[in-house]
């Protein structure tokens, strides 16, 4: 019998905590299939965050440490450090990496550490029930922007693979989609890119997959993807910011 | 025993810190402990070890959380403003049992306060300061001598508890330069070998298949009743080291003691001073000096509280933290007084003298 799909080796059998239509999942899933690709999981160590995905540390199956809220980049900085024969991941929401988040995720990037960043945005706080993200558009309601988020008053949303790619020292910058099929073939090529350079020490990557918040959005999850494809990406542009590997390869 | 030689204490217990094994030290400047910092930038590079300053106090102690999950030797140090910043990391260390040495040249608070010397850390570092129910082993040295020689005995604590452990130093054992003999250099193979206790839990390469892990470094436990479990395995933790941690000196500690000092760290010394200037005016006053703070000395005072001693006094550089300790000791049997002196100033043999003659 030939297998046709299963699931990664990279992911646990726990089950996900996801809400139904959330597309964590699949962001797990391609970044899982590219350490199984890349014959990874044996030397990757992963770090969660704090956000819907806090429990990310029991789903992939490699080393994982659980970090404090927005602190992932430091933590995975230290195991670097110790560990420079191994590779390091960290998986981020938006409000962990841009708001409490935002020193830790500016100056590792600026040191140009030798890791991964996966940043899941979805311009909302899932875990806590819906606030306002600094990804939030102008004029999304949420629970604490109830009358949608005036940018006089609170600023327009983050974006943070254009601040990232002002500094010199990162090597890999790229923003995807999860929204549709075709998005995330290609998102999965760029989470493999990444984990590619990351296996290299090349130096520090960084993805943002625009994803999409169901339950918080308060619409069902295939109209969520159309409004995430109406107002979101036109703000936060899939696009490739950089990549020294393709400029080497000239 | 290495040759004496005069340094500050920031330094000191930097170049110790690397003898005992550190290889990776994460910090922020701060002063009065800036020297830690710079001798570690300069040193750590030489024994291919590795030095990053972080961008902040928080990013500093994780990226000790960091290293500790991976069964590193780690350290890092601040000044008391730096580790209050520190607290949310070291509460995350000590939730999930994470070895890691942590110093603290304190300073004049609250708040900004000043770079003098100072004791107002106490409760912070014996009784809490970041969040939940945790304890940190406290390691308080009076000399530059015992600074440098904390920083092996901290790292060996923190391999067997599986926690953090805090050395509470304070601006003039930092800034000031005494004799100083080190232990010999752990070499490679040494200090691999006092790693390998962690090998069974720490995030590490994986062998063959068949001897795939995954290991978690983690302080979360979502289900009440499993972090329950933890957090009271966390006490079974805390009450074996109380059985077996207690560290202090006594000073002239005898029968005939009309009044027993306590005192910890640079304060103590000038105790000493206070007592051996009373012992010659034939005033026969003792000290206990805790030396680990956390676990605390209680049954050392206790134990010399017979019927000739009429008062214990207390002697902080602050308003009152350890005396609360104290009491507790004491339990009201006699009266427990106190002498501090806040701002970033140290009091005087005789203002010791003085307040000791007062209660005779």
């Amino acid at each position: 019998m030939k297998v046709i799909a299963k699931r990664p080796d990279s992911l646990t059998d726990v089950q996900f905590t996801y809400c139904p239509g959330c597309l964590h999942g699949v962001a797990h899933r391609i970044i899982a299939e590219a350490m199984d690709e890349l014959d990874m999981r044996n030397n990757t160590m992963g770090v969660a965050p704090v956000g819907c995905s806090v429990f990310a540390y029991k789903f992939f199956d490699c080393d994982m440490a659980e970090a404090a809220h927005g602190r992932a980049p430091a933590v995975a900085t230290g195991m670097k450090r110790a560990r420079p024969d191994m590779h390091v991941f960290t998986y981020q929401g938006d409000g962990d990496l841009a708001a409490i988040g935002t020193a830790e995720i500016v100056h590792a990037a600026n040191r140009g550490e030798k890791m991964t960043v996966f940043f899941v945005n979805n311009a909302i706080y899932g875990m806590t029930g819906g606030q306002m993200a600094p990804t939030t558009l102008p004029g999304m309601k949420t629970t604490t922007s109830p009358y949608g988020r005036n940018t006089d008053d609170i600023g327009f949303p983050i974006r943070v693979c254009e601040m990232l790619n002002t500094f010199v020292a990162p090597y890999y910058i790229e923003r995807v989609s999860l929204l549709t099929p075709q998005d995330i073939l290609k998102a999965k090529k760029a989470v493999k890119k990444a984990m590619q350079y990351n296996k290299e020490n090349r130096g520090f990557t960084f993805i943002e997959l625009i994803s999409t918040c169901p339950t918080n959005w308060g619409i069902d999850p295939i109209e969520s993807l159309t409004w995430a494809k109406e107002n979101m990406l036109p703000f936060f542009k899939v696009q490739n910011f950089r990549d020294k590997g393709a400029e080497a390869g000239k | 025993m290495s040759e004496k030689v005069l340094m500050k204490g920031n330094e000191a217990v930097a170049e110790a810190a690397i003898r005992a094994g550190c290889r990776l030290y994460f910090a922020y400047p701060i002063t009065p402990q800036s020297e830690l910092i710079e001798y570690m930038a300069k040193m750590l590079p030489k024994v291919k070890g590795t030095f990053v300053q972080a961008e902040s106090e928080v990013a500093a102690i994780n990226m000790v959380y960091g290293a500790a999950g991976c069964g590193k030797r780690v350290m890092t140090s601040s000044s008391s403003p730096g580790i209050s910043l520190k607290m949310e990391g070291i509460s995350y260390l000590a939730g999930a049992n994470l070895p890691s040495v942590i110093i603290n040249v304190q300073r004049g608070g609250p708040g900004l306060g000043d770079i003098q010397p100072a004791q107002g850390d106490y409760f912070q570092a014996t009784k809490g300061g970041g969040h939940g129910d945790y304890r940190l082993i406290v390691l308080a040295p009076n000399s530059v001598q015992e600074f440098a020689d904390m920083a092996s005995e901290a790292f060996d604590l923190a391999d067997k508890y599986r926690i953090p452990v805090m050395i509470l130093s304070d601006g003039l054992l930092g800034q000031m330069m005494e004799p100083v003999s080190f232990k010999p250099t752990l070499t490679a193979e040494e200090i691999a070998e006092k790693e390998k206790i962690h090998l069974d839990w720490c995030m590490r390469p994986n062998e063959d298949e068949p001897n795939h892990h995954h290991h978690e470094i983690n302080s979360l436990e979502i289900d009440p009743n499993v972090l329950e479990t933890h957090v009271l395995d966390l006490e079974k933790k805390y009450k074996l080291i109380t059985e077996n941690e207690i560290k202090f000196e006594e000073y002239n500690i005898n029968d005939d003691n009309q009044i027993v000092c306590v005192a910890y760290g640079t304060a103590s010394r000038i105790v000493k001073s206070a007592i051996d200037q009373l012992s010659e005016k034939g005033i026969n006053v003792g000290l206990i000096r805790p030396i680990n703070v956390w676990p605390y000395p209680s049954n050392a005072i206790k134990n010399v509280l017979h019927k000739k001693v009429k008062k214990v006094i207390t002697f902080e550089l602050n308003l009152g933290q350890m005396v609360e300790d104290v009491r507790l000791a004491v339990n009201g049997q006699i009266p427990v007084e106190f002498l501090g002196k806040v701002g970033g100033l140290v009091f005087s043999p005789d203002e010791v003298i003085k307040k000791i003659e007062d209660n005779l």
